[in-house]
């Protein structure tokens, strides 16, 4: 057990020294002194305000992260959430705004339009992959454009909000199809977090899901199919496991959960309760970041959701540094990269040593194992 | 010593008469009984003179030393020892066997000679002289090449341009017609032949083997190793195989084969060495001494398992019933195959490769209660389409009935339901997930059924509680059942897949190859298992490559060829040769089925 929690930590604590490393380097080729931009960040970062800010980022990013990863959970690479989530956000602002219902029917009526709309939109790729063979990496990719510009149509054309004339935006919703904060909450508690800070609403549906994603995979018939089509497709053939169902009902899940990303903005942070131009556009692919960091764990995911928020919050105060504020992108890539690299290196030291323990504890071995090959 | 004495004599052709031969063999003689001396141990094996001195031209057979010498090869692996002080003495010119069981060590061993990794202790002489190979290019460059088992030939290129592919002459421009000359010569010069122009994708086995051979001998090797060179091939095959292998040591090459069919063995080798647990057990100078039953008392330490079953537990029902069953060729569109092979980031599956007939043509049979009927062919015949039909995997036209209910129209899983065991042909590609551990394996295939899972939930409990009694009961030899697959040893995977199909309880077993790869050990279990359970009453369909298991395991035979069932043949009394010739072709037979009409095509007589 000790073992599985060392090489559990040890490869992201690999890849965070790597990553500081790498970015120290580019910060000194800027002419700068690391020490300055790292104390700068981290007194960015080291107060309640920015902690709860980054609560908030990161918790439409894990929803991000959740979405891709059950795709990658079985080798369907899902690059179409950023599509998925933006068409569903923009449908379901729409029609929210345009019923009037009691609070918690208005957003559930809002959600479930989201995951509709997402499902909807995975369901083209995962049909096309099914029965015409079609990669998914390519279809997904195609029909971000496709969705990018279907929304500027339906924005312009459609959507717009008739008392702003001048802007693209949807109608701003009600107060009850939003989501209420949770500051009450934790001031129930004895916890406050300061004037004009709010921790979004939409934290409980992001954990909500991170439990059902690991419900489902780990205990669930379709989870462990699932596991198993990833892990050995042809396996899972043998086993009476459908390909094609498999592929359909992953990627379809994949986007109904995609559809889900926009909500945390659209209805819990008061800067939006709309759909417009400033809608964040591009979580879909960090989904792919995180996921990928993350190991398509739960926890892991949640987890590289918060570092990232973490290191575009503590970045912002390079500026105040004179310091190129790209300094954050060069130490997310890095960290992903060195991550990944350092999970494969442990997942072949972790696999040797298994194998080397079950050859030891096994009883009554008698031939010699072949070399690996 | 010896050497010197040697070099006066053969150095002398002119006065290469009548006498030159014989005195060159008692010279062998005396040569190696001093290399005895000289090493002190080496068994109390009879030394023995080879007879075919006539054909080692001058100058090669000088060099007295043996061509490859290995001494005490220790290689260490994390948490095992593979080899463990393995000696090996490879004469100048001979065809030399090396045996054991799976897991002995024998791959490691030709790993370390063909420069794959270095040993940990222990020395590679070559001709006398000590040699390190860092890598394999290396080992080409002393003369050694290696001939894999697994077949590494690009399909969609000529037999030319895979056997100069690596070592292409010329460097900016293909000279091809130097190319195609040198392989001429050299086909020419071992009778291995095949036409340089052919596609490789439309060769049979035994000639892309000859591919591989070549693919050696153009990158100018002396010593050619083998790795169970006889696995793939049907019986004619291997004589062919062993043919060529003798001219090319009557040339002055010498040849290594890693083998474990013993009878082979013994009748094609010229000396052998027996490797057991990494170390080497034996060194047989003189084959006609040992008995295979000596052999492999040495190879496993104990005696050879059979997997004799003979008196008839065949009762009336009729278990299993498989009428018309047709597989059309060229599937249009995109098939379950495909997908899974596309999920795999494979690009196409491993049996789908396009044939001018249909993949499987109206095959009919019935397995009754108690009883096995065995289906032989060379791979690649129908039989894994046949299997795949039975199993729902594969649509196909005709009718397959388990226990008088028709299932033709039902899924995978519900044919599971329906009282079918399925025991795939590739137990790591097919029936199970290395990466996940034993009680999760244990669940796969019966993932639908109600015993593991409860309102699409997995019952942990009683997963791992059958895994547990599968263990047990079945002597799969694990730490514990949460272990990851892949820490098990391949014969105690298959152990477990076969007691995972067992404790279901079938009526019907579908066992694709349930021995391949597997140790002696394991064998004799996994046939115990299905002997236990044919005298319990279950019907078993099994299919092999290995005549000995089929003919001792089964009530009836059926040979496959082309898609078709072409005979039916009484184990009791078939010889693996004669159903070597029905598998491919050869056979004439009086007709039991007319539909079968083989010996067209690439039939050999």
């Amino acid at each position: 057990m000790n073992r599985r929690l060392l090489t559990t930590f040890a490869a992201p604590a690999l890849a965070a020294v790597a990553a500081i490393v790498v970015s120290s380097v580019a910060v000194l080729v800027a002419g700068e002194s690391p020490a300055t931009a790292f104390k700068a960040m981290w007194s960015q970062i080291d107060s309640t305000e920015s902690i709860v800010l980054i609560v908030n980022r990161a918790v439409p990013y894990y929803v991000a992260g959740v979405a891709v990863a059950i795709g990658f959970k079985m080798n369907l690479f899902n690059i179409g959430a950023n599509g998925q989530y933006v068409l569903a956000a923009l449908l379901a602002a729409a029609a929210g705004a345009a019923v009037d219902l009691p609070a918690p029917i208005h957003v559930a009526m809002i959600m479930g339009i989201a995951v509709v709309v997402g499902a909807t939109w995975a369901a083209i790729p995962a049909l096309l992959k099914a029965y015409r063979g079609v990669n998914e990496v390519i279809s997904t990719i195609m029909l971000n454009y496709v969705a990018t510009n279907l929304i500027a149509y339906l924005l312009a054309e459609h959507f717009r909000n008739p008392d702003q004339p001048n802007i693209r935006e949807t109608r701003v919703l009600p107060e009850s199809a939003r989501l209420p904060s949770l500051n009450s909450l934790f001031e129930a508690i004895g916890f406050d977090f300061g004037p004009g800070v709010v921790l979004h609403g939409f934290l409980p549906v992001a954990i909500v899901l991170g439990i059902g994603y690991h419900v489902l995979l780990n205990r669930s018939r379709f989870g462990f199919n699932l596991r198993v089509s990833g892990e050995n497709p042809t396996a899972a053939r043998a086993a009476g496991i459908s390909p094609r169902r498999m592929i359909i009902v992953t990627l379809i899940m994949s986007g109904a959960i995609a559809g889900l990303i926009g909500i945390g903005p659209l209805l819990a942070d008061p800067q939006f309760y709309k759909y417009g131009d400033q809608f964040p556009v591009s979580y879909g692919f960090i989904g792919l970041s995180l996921a990928l960091l993350g190991r398509n764990h739960p926890v892991g995911m949640a987890a590289a959701a918060l570092v990232w928020a973490t290191i575009e919050r503590a970045t912002q105060a390079l500026s105040f540094v004179d310091i190129p504020q790209e300094i954050g992108i060069i130490l997310q890539g890095s960290f992903l990269l060195s991550a990944i690299i350092a999970y494969e290196i442990v997942r072949r030291l972790s696999a040797d040593a298994e194998t080397r323990a079950a050859s030891r504890e096994t009883p009554g071995t008698r031939t010699i194992a072949e070399a690996p090959a | 010593m010896g050497a010197i004495v040697h070099i006066a004599t053969d150095e002398a052709p002119g006065g290469a008469d009548y006498e030159l031969p014989a005195q060159n063999e008692s010279l062998r003689v005396l040569e190696k009984r001093g290399a005895r001396a000289e090493r002190g141990v080496h068994g109390a094996l009879s030394p023995c003179v080879q007879p075919m001195t006539t054909a080692v031209e001058p100058g090669t057979a000088i060099d007295s030393a043996y061509a490859i010498e290995l001494r005490g090869i220790v290689k260490r692996f994390p948490g095992v020892v593979a080899n463990d002080g393995v000696n090996l003495r490879v004469r100048e010119g001979t065809i030399h066997a090396i045996v054991g069981e799976n897991g002995a060590g024998k791959s490691t061993l030709m790993k370390t000679l063909y420069g794959a990794h270095q040993p940990d202790e222990g020395d590679i002489l070559i001709h006398g002289t000590r040699r390190t190979f860092r890598n394999p290019s290396a080992a080409i460059d002393m003369g050694i090449g290696m001939v894999f088992q697994h077949f590494m030939l690009a399909d969609n290129f000529t037999v030319w341009e895979n056997i100069v592919l690596g070592s292409e002459p010329g460097h900016l421009r293909l000279n091809m017609r130097k190319a195609r000359r040198r392989i001429r010569e050299l086909s020419e010069q071992y009778g291995l032949e095949v036409d340089p122009d052919e596609l490789v994708a439309d060769l049979g086995v035994g000639d892309k083997q000859r591919v591989e051979i070549l693919k050696v001998l153009y990158r100018g090797a002396r010593i050619l190793i083998l790795d169970e060179p006889t696995a793939v091939l049907v019986p004619h095959e291997v004589t062919e195989l062993f043919a060529s292998l003798e001219q090319l040591t009557q040339q002055g090459a010498t040849v290594i084969f890693i083998s474990h069919k013993l009878d082979e063995v013994l009748g094609n080798a010229d000396a052998i060495t027996v490797i057991r647990a990494g170390k080497t057990v034996g060194e047989i100078d003189d084959p006609s001494t040992v008995t295979a039953g000596e052999l492999a008392e040495m190879m496993v330490g104990s005696e050879l398992p059979s997997p004799e079953t003979r008196e008839a537990t065949v009762r009336d029902d009729v278990r299993l019933e498989v009428v018309g069953l047709t597989i059309e060729s060229a599937p249009t569109g995109v098939d379950t195959v495909a997908l899974a092979a596309g999920l795999a980031g494979g690009i196409e599956s491993s049996s789908g490769t396009p044939t001018s007939h249909r993949p499987l043509d109206d095959v009919s049979l019935r397995v009754q209660s108690g009883e096995i009927v065995g289906i032989a062919g060379v791979e690649g015949n129908g039989q894994t389409e046949l299997i795949e039909a039975i199993m729902g995997l594969r649509p196909a036209s005709g009718i397959v009935k388990v226990d008088e209910q028709d299932v033709s129209e039902l899924s995978n899983t519900a044919r599971r339901n329906a009282g079918i065991g399925y025991v795939a042909e590739d137990r790591q590609r097919d029936g199970m997930v290395l990466s996940m551990t034993l009680w999760e394996n244990v669940i796969l295939g019966h993932q639908a059924g109600d015993d593991f899972t409860h309102r699409g939930l997995i019952d942990r409990d009683a997963a791992r509680e059958r895994t547990r009694q599968v263990v047990e009961e079945f002597d799969v030899r694990t730490p514990g059942i949460d272990v990851s697959a892949f820490t098990l040893s391949g014969g105690n995977q298959q152990k477990l897949i076969v007691g995972r199909e067992m404790m279901a309880k079938p009526h019907v077993l579908i066992a694709a190859h349930p021995t391949r790869g597997v140790d002696v050990g394991a064998q004799a279990v996994i046939w115990d298992i299905l002997r236990q359970a044919r005298s319990d009453g279950l019907a078993t369909l099994l299919i092999s490559a290995d005549l000995d298991e089929l003919i001792g395991l089964s009530d009836r035979l059926l040979v496959m060829l082309r898609g078709k069932v072409v005979a039916e043949v009484d184990p009791q009394t078939v010889t693996p040769a004669e159903l070597g010739s029905y598998m491919t072709g050869a056979h004439h037979h009086d007709g039991r089925s007319a539909s079968g009409s083989p010996g067209d095509g690439e039939a050999p007589a």
